[in-house]
C-alpha cells in the first residue's frame, strides 16, 4: 500500500533516526511512503498561541497539498499529527473559519479540499496492517526484553482518534506480540514537559524526570517513544549516577523511538535504524539483541 | 485585584472600561472555538486543576481561571504565569465532565496577551512564540538551530551557555543539521499567512450572543458609569 508521508520539521532535524526507522519499518512491512511535495511547518502547538487563522492556514496547506496526492497521509510526530487532525475538525465545525482558510488557500493557489484521512504510524501498523502480519515478518523475537511503552500527550489527545486517552495500550500489544514484556507504566500518557524544557526548565525537566523514574522503579529496560518532542525531552535529562540498575547494566535507561525497536524485532541493521545515533547508550542487553558491536 | 484598582468610582457588579474590551474580545475568540461555549458550563470542581501535570507551579490553578473570568478580572488572568506555563497537554481537555475545551480556552487566552493586551516581552514562552513565527515566516519550516538561536538571544545569551551541552551531543550524533529544508514555494506560503494574518486581525468586537450570561455575562456596550449592576 502507498501512503503520503509527512514527516515534518523534527524527523528532518534533531529525530532524523525516527524518519529513517520509520522509512525501513514501512519498507519492511512492503509499504511504500511518499513525501508530501514541498510540505511546510504544521505550527506545532505554538503557532496556535499566536495567531488563529494562521496556525489553521498553514495547517490546511499541507493536507490539501497530501489530498491532491491521493492516499492515506501518514504522520509520525505527535505534534503534527494532532495539529492536523484539530486542524480537520475546526474547519469541519466552524464555518467562518473554512471560509477564511479557503481564502487563504486561495492566495496560494490550493484547493480547499483537506478531507485526506490522517493516521500515526502506530495506528496503521496495528489496525492496518496487523499484529500477525507484522509477527510474521519478526526476525530477532524481543524475547522478555522489558519495554515502557510512553504514548506521551498528543497521539491520543485530545481527539482519541485510535487508542484510549487515559491508557492507551498499542505499543503494548505490538511489542507483546513480539515477544517482549511490558512493564506496568502508569506514567505512559503523562506530559513530557513539552517546550517547557526550553522555556521553564525547572518545571520541565521535573516532568521528564519523573517519566524515567517510573520506567526505572518498574524495571524498564527500554522506553520506546512516538514523538520527537517527547524523546528529546527524555533523552537529554542527564540521569544521577546510582550504581547497579535493576536490568540496565548500570547506565541510564537507552529511548528508543517505537520504530527503532521493531525495526530490530524485524532483523534491519542497526546502521539503518539510526542506533548509533541516540543520546543514551543501547546498553549490552539492546546492542546484543540488535547485533551492535558484536 | 488589578482590574478594580485603575478606577476610582467601579462599584460592585459593575467591569471597567478595559475590563469590557478584554472580554468581549475574549467572548468573539471563545465563539471560534468548536464547543468553545461550554466555559459558560464550568461547576467548579477542580477536575482540570487536578489533572494538570505543571498546576503545581502555576500561580493561578486552571479552575481559577474560570473563576476569575467570571469575576470580571480576565486583566488578573493575562498577567499571570498560568497561561504561559501550560504545556498543551490536553488532560484537562479530555477530562472535563463539563466538556470544556481548557486547553483551547487558553491558547485564546495567549493570543490575547501576545497582541500587546500586557507587558509580556521577557515571558520565554512568548519570546519562544516569537521565534517560532518569525522561522517559520523565513523558511516555511523550522528547525531547532534557529529557533533556539533565536530564543537564546532574545531571553538571555547566558541560556545559549547552557544548551551547549546538549546541542554538542545532538552535533556529534548527527542530529544537528544546519537546516531542515526551505519550503519552495515560499512565496505562496507567504501569500497565504498573508491573508490569514488579515482575518486574523479582524476578528469581530461585537458582543457574542451564544454565550448569554455568564456571571458579568453581557459586554456592554455602552459606558456603564452611571447603570448599576449588570451582574445577575
Amino acid at each position: 500500500m502507498k501512503f503520503s508521508y509527512y514527516p515534518g520539521c523534527s524527523l528532518h532535524g534533531a529525530c532524523r533516526p525516527y524518519d529513517r526507522s520509520l522509512k525501513q519499518v514501512m519498507a519492511a512491512l512492503g509499504h511504500e511512503l511518499v513525501e508530501v511535495e514541498d510540505w511546510n511547518c504544521c505550527g506545532a502547538t505554538v503557532y496556535m498561541s499566536v495567531r488563529e487563522t494562521v496556525a489553521l492556514s498553514i495547517s490546511a496547506r499541507n493536507l490539501s497539498l497530501a489530498q491532491s496526492m491521493g492516499h492515506t497521509l501518514m504522520a509520525p510526530c505527535s505534534a503534527c499529527y494532532t495539529t492536523l487532525l484539530k486542524t480537520q475538525r475546526y474547519l469541519r465545525e466552524v464555518p467562518r473559519l473554512r471560509r477564511d482558510v479557503s481564502e487563504a488557500l486561495a492566495e496560494a493557489g490550493l484547493p480547499d479540499d483537506v478531507a485526506v484521512r490522517v493516521r500515526h504510524p502506530l495506528d496503521v501498523i496495528m489496525n492496518e496492517i496487523g499484529l500477525d502480519a507484522v509477527a510474521r515478518r519478526v526476525r530477532r523475537r524481543l524475547d522478555g526484553l522489558r519495554v515502557a511503552p510512553y504514548y506521551g500527550c498528543m497521539i491520543v489527545r485530545p481527539e482519541q482518534p485510535f487508542d484510549d486517552r487515559d491508557w492507551p495500550t498499542s505499543m503494548d500489544n505490538l511489542f507483546n506480540g513480539l515477544g517482549a514484556e511490558c512493564v506496568y507504566f502508569p506514567d505512559r500518557v503523562r506530559c513530557c514537559g513539552g517546550m517547557l524544557t526550553t522555556t521553564h526548565p525547572e518545571v520541565g525537566e521535573e516532568l521528564a524526570t519523573n517519566i524515567l523514574d517510573c520506567a526505572e522503579r518498574n524495571g524498564a529496560e527500554v522506553i520506546v517513544t512516538t514523538c520527537p518532542l517527547c524523546h528529546i525531552n527524555l533523552e537529554s535529562r542527564p540521569r544521577r549516577a546510582k550504581g547497579a540498575r535493576g536490568g540496565t547494566g548500570g547506565g541510564p535507561i537507552p529511548i528508543l523511538f517505537f520504530t527503532q525497536l521493531l525495526g530490530i524485532a524485524l532483523g534491519i541493521a542497526p546502521e539503518d535504524l539510526d542506533l548509533h545515533r541516540g543520546l543514551t547508550p543501547l546498553g549490552r542487553r539492546l546492542g546484543a539483541l540488535a547485533g551492535v558491536g558484536t | 485585584m488589578a482590574a478594580a484598582s485603575n478606577g476610582a468610582a467601579i462599584r460592585p457588579g459593575q467591569l471597567t472600561p478595559r475590563e469590557r474590551e478584554l472580554r468581549s474580545a475574549f467572548l468573539a475568540e471563545v465563539d471560534r472555538i468548536p464547543g468553545g461555549d461550554r466555559l459558560r458550563r464550568c461547576i467548579q470542581c477542580g477536575t482540570c486543576s487536578g489533572t494538570c501535570p505543571v498546576s503545581y507551579a502555576m500561580d493561578l490553578q486552571p479552575r481559577e481561571l474560570v473563576a476569575h473570568f467570571r469575576a470580571g478580572s480576565l486583566d488578573t488572568i493575562l498577567r499571570s504565569q498560568t497561561i504561559w506555563l501550560c504545556a498543551s497537554c490536553y488532560s484537562c481537555t479530555v477530562r472535563c465532565p463539563a466538556g470544556i475545551k481548557v486547553t483551547d480556552l487558553i491558547y485564546a487566552l495567549k493570543r490575547m496577551a501576545l497582541e500587546g493586551r500586557v507587558k509580556n516581552d521577557r515571558r520565554p514562552t512568548a519570546v519562544l512564540a516569537k521565534a517560532f513565527v518569525r522561522t517559520v515566516h523565513d523558511r516555511g519550516r523550522n528547525d531547532e538551530m534557529r529557533l533556539l538561536l533565536r530564543y537564546c538571544l532574545r531571553v538571555s545569551p547566558w541560556r545559549l551557555l547552557g544548551m551547549i551541552p546538549l546541542g554538542w551531543r545532538l552535533f556529534r550524533a548527527g542530529r544537528l543539521p544546519w537546516s531542515t529544508g526551505r519550503v519552495r514555494g515560499l512565496k505562496g506560503l507567504r501569500r497565504l499567512m498573508a491573508k490569514a494574518e488579515a482575518m486574523d486581525a479582524v476578528v469581530p468586537r461585537e458582543p457574542v450572543q451564544a454565550m448569554g450570561t455568564i456571571g458579568y455575562g453581557v459586554v456592554a456596550e455602552r459606558p456603564v458609569a452611571a447603570a448599576g449592576g449588570t451582574g445577575s
